[in-house]
């Protein structure tokens, strides 16, 4: 395993009474892929969500325990900063109402960055990024909502990776697209991994299989299981992790 | 960094907060301006003689402030434009919700915004025009201009809102209570008497008391049609002062006591818009319980 | 099949109906044709273009649109920032449930306070200290509009969805700057509609203007006019008609504000069929 980039240590997460995540501690590696598995409302998003401090938006959370970022404690250092840093792409692609550019060039732009040369540059280096850009190039002024729903999704991994981020968080990114743009997905983000340190939340174990490199399991607010893909899957350490990954639930 | 970006953010809030208590604000300078302006003349003259004296004569050598006269012309007058208004607003919106072609529908949503949209001015205008001469040779009286006509008015006037709630009522009603009642052989004319108008009674009391509040506070048109003199409203034919318009009359050349006695005015007028105020948030609470 | 008890009350009931919604129909073409066919006729250049005086007996109402464009202007100025601000902080920032509650119980109480009632409260508080002068009127007008503003942009700030929010704090944007990029372009449907439905409601306004703007029919630039007395139109329609027996301007003021309505009516649904529309993309 490559050098932890975040840690978390016993977090615990309350949605106002009911318990979301109970006492999760777990290593994330840099540029690699891990999958977060497991049947819906078992905490996956809660917890992707809480590495980039997005649960701050909902009224009545409540977070104990530490998660850090670079040996820092993300609920001390400044919020903009650590989701600049801690990119993240969502379930359903959700670019904003405005030009191809202007989408690129939010991030940069949100982040002090005016020169119109310079944007450029980022704004075809991230499309370049995210396969893209051959795509785009032409219409670059159009309006982002033009787009279809693959392409839409892939322009919001670009829009993630204009700020520069060190980590990319993904919340089933694939699960409102076709195969065929599940696919080309799969393939962009296989890529990243040599740039980028990944974590992705998914309800589909065949996609957890083919590009993680260690999947956590979550079961109801616990994390039952974390290791290497090939093994979680091949030689399951709990009775639960079978359960699940032989589709006896979920 | 950290705390700079924090600062900002938190004065940007500030900001928005005082943006957002302005209302909360105009209401209490409102409530407050009214109420300090508005009880040194009940003080002096004295509560009961001020609400139930029954002459109202601010200047005459002996003046007498008594607002009964005005407080049961605008009783009257907005019962009476109730009366008027409502069944022929809720027959309308009714027509409209239900029954009505889709392009009819459209047509006529068009003609009863455009009502709403008509200043009260043009209101008296037409009122004192059309309405003041039809009456005084209809019933051939020396004038026409009072009580009646300003009903008239009143119940024109409040008439688009009337049907735009209780449209937005009717066609809150599920469909699925509409179907259970065609089913059983109901037509749908009974269907939406008997199932549709019940169901959608608290949006429609509310369009009531929005059209009571209307009507009780209107004051140009009134002025224009209703002859303004304080008289006991004993008939229809009769010269009358609302409560808007007795301030409205004498402001602008009012002084000392007589003044002060109008502010009073406005307070129980105010008062009176309260009370339908908290009439009404019932009965919009009542149709979202559900 | 049918009583005779049933088919009484179903031709009752249609009857009764189609009565009702011939009679809202009859009395609104007739209310806009009796007021075009008095007014139109004494629309003259001359009426429009020159201001009243006693000396050669004209009478102009140059002045009064003047009045009324200076008005809509500085009510709006200044209703603007103070219904959306209100609005953003009710979506986006209030946190407390209760005090939204208070808010919005304040405006709807505000929306329910009659005109002369504004007029009075508007003389004590703007026109004691500023002079009766259109600013005062303006001012009196910001309070009773400021709900109009508030409602409309928070029902359109309800309609941007959560997803432009969440992406642009994934981005690492503060708050003010997710607000300022992303939230408030999405509402400018709202916003205008409350607009023109202030226009509206200042153009027909008149019990809250006669005793904080006054009634003069000076001819005034739009700084000097703000801190001048000066009459609107629906004041003047009233003063010419209820004042100075001059019926004929009456009408002719009362056609230009029949007109006027009518086009804002149409900017209303004009505006929400388009944006209805661009938002179906």
């Amino acid at each position: 395993m490559n050098r932890p980039v975040i840690t978390v240590n016993g977090l615990n997460l309350w949605y106002g009474q009911t318990q979301a995540l109970k006492n999760i501690s777990l290593d994330i590696p840099e540029k690699s892929i891990t999958a977060l598995i497991g049947p819906s409302g078992c905490g996956k998003s809660t917890f992707l969500k809480t590495l980039n401090r997005m649960n701050d938006l909902v009224p009545g959370v409540r977070i104990t325990g530490s998660v850090c970022y670079e040996g820092q404690d993300i609920f001390e250092t400044n919020v903009n900063q650590l989701r600049k840093e801690v990119g993240m792409v969502f379930q359903k692609p959700n670019p904003f109402p405005m030009s191809i550019y202007n989408n690129i060039a939010y991030g940069p732009r949100t982040h002090g960055i005016t020169n119109r040369q310079e944007l450029d540059e980022i704004v075809e280096k991230a499309l370049r990024g995210a396969a893209i850009w051959d795509e785009v190039k032409d219409r670059l002024k159009k309006n982002a909502l033009g787009l279809s729903g693959g392409p839409q999704q892939r322009l919001c991994i670009a829009r993630a990776l204009a700020v520069q981020p060190k980590v990319l968080l993904m919340d089933e990114p694939t699960s409102a697209l076709d195969p065929i743009a599940t696919s080309r997905i799969e393939d962009l983000v296989m890529e990243l991994k040599s740039q980028y340190t990944i974590v992705i939340v998914t309800h589909n174990m065949q996609q957890a299989v083919r590009i993680s490199d260690q999947t956590a399991f979550f079961l109801l607010g616990d994390l039952v299981e974390y290791a290497e893909t090939e093994k979680l899957f091949s030689q399951p350490g709990d009775k639960r992790t079978e359960e699940y990954i032989t589709g006896r639930f979920g | 960094m950290k705390s700079k970006t924090n600062l900002f953010e938190t004065i940007v809030h500030g900001i928005f907060l005082v943006l957002g208590l302005i209302t909360v604000g105009c209401v209490l300078l409102i409530t407050i301006y009214l109420i300090i302006s508005g009880i040194p003349a009940i003080r002096e003259i004295g509560l009961l003689d001020f609400l139930f004296g029954d002459t109202w004569a601010s200047t005459a050598a002996q003046p007498q402030y008594g607002i009964l006269p005005f407080i049961l012309t605008s009783i009257y007058g907005t019962a009476g434009a109730i009366l008027l208004g409502v069944p022929v607003g809720f027959l309308t919106a009714m027509y409209l919700a239900k029954m009505a072609p889709k392009r009819a529908k459209s047509v006529m949503e068009q003609a009863v915004s455009l009502l709403a949209g008509i200043p009260s001015v043009v209101y008296g205008l037409v009122g004192m025009m059309v309405l003041v001469p039809g009456i005084r040779s209809l019933f051939h009286i020396p004038d026409g201009a009072g009580l009646l006509a300003a009903i008239v008015v009143l119940a024109v006037m409040i008439l688009p809102s009337i049907i735009k709630m209780s449209i937005t009522a009717l066609e809150a009603v599920p469909k699925e209570y509409e179907d259970a009642s065609l089913a059983l052989g109901a037509t749908p004319e009974e269907t939406y008497f008997r199932v549709s108008a019940p169901a959608a009674k608290s949006g429609i009391a509310a369009a009531v008391v929005l059209g009571v509040g209307r009507a009780i506070g209107e004051a140009m048109a009134v002025m224009m049609v209703a002859g303004n003199a304080a008289n006991m409203p004993d008939s229809l034919f009769q010269s009358v002062r609302f409560l808007t318009t007795a301030v409205a009359s004498e402001m602008s050349y009012s002084s000392g006591l007589q003044r002060q006695a109008l502010f009073s005015i406005a307070l129980v007028l105010f008062l009176f818009i309260m009370l339908i105020n908290a009439a009404l948030n019932f009965f919009l609470k009542g149709e979202k319980k559900p | 099949m049918i009583s005779n008890r049933r088919r009484l009350f179903l031709w009752t009931v249609r009857g009764g109906m189609y009565l009702a919604a011939a009679l809202t129909g009859i009395l609104t073409l007739f209310l806009v044709g009796y007021v075009m066919a008095k007014g139109i006729p004494n629309i003259t250049w001359q009426l429009i273009s020159t201001k009243p005086s006693y000396l050669s007996g004209n009478i102009g109402i140059l002045p009064d649109i003047l009045n009324t464009l200076y008005v809509v202007i500085a009510s709006l100025a200044i209703v603007l920032p103070l219904g959306v601000g209100a609005a953003v902080y009710l979506t986006e920032y209030a946190s407390s449930k209760r005090l939204v509650g208070v808010i919005e119980y304040a405006a709807e109480a505000l929306s329910g306070i009659p005109s002369i009632i504004y007029g009075l409260v508007g003389m004590l508080m703007f026109s004691n200290n500023f002079g009766t002068c259109l600013l005062s009127g303006a001012l009196t007008l910001v309070i009773m509009n400021l709900p109009t503003i508030m409602r409309n942009t928070q029902e359109s700030l309800k309609t941007v969805p959560q997803a432009y929010r969440e992406g642009a704090f994934g981005l690492g944007a503060g708050k003010w700057r997710v607000v300022r990029t992303v939230v408030l372009p999405g509402c400018i449907d709202g916003v205008l509609t409350g607009c023109i439905l202030s226009v509206g409601r200042i153009l027909g306004e008149s019990a809250a203007l006669l005793f904080t703007a006054g009634f003069a029919h000076a001819l005034n630039g739009f700084w000097d006019g703000l801190s001048s007395a000066g009459a609107t139109l629906t004041v003047a329609l009233y003063v010419y008609a209820k004042e100075q027996g001059e019926f004929g301007v009456a009408f002719a003021i009362a056609a230009i504000l029949m007109v006027l309505s009518l086009l804002i009516n149409l900017a209303a649904v004009l505006v929400t069929k388009y944006f209805q529309r661009r938002n179906a993309v």
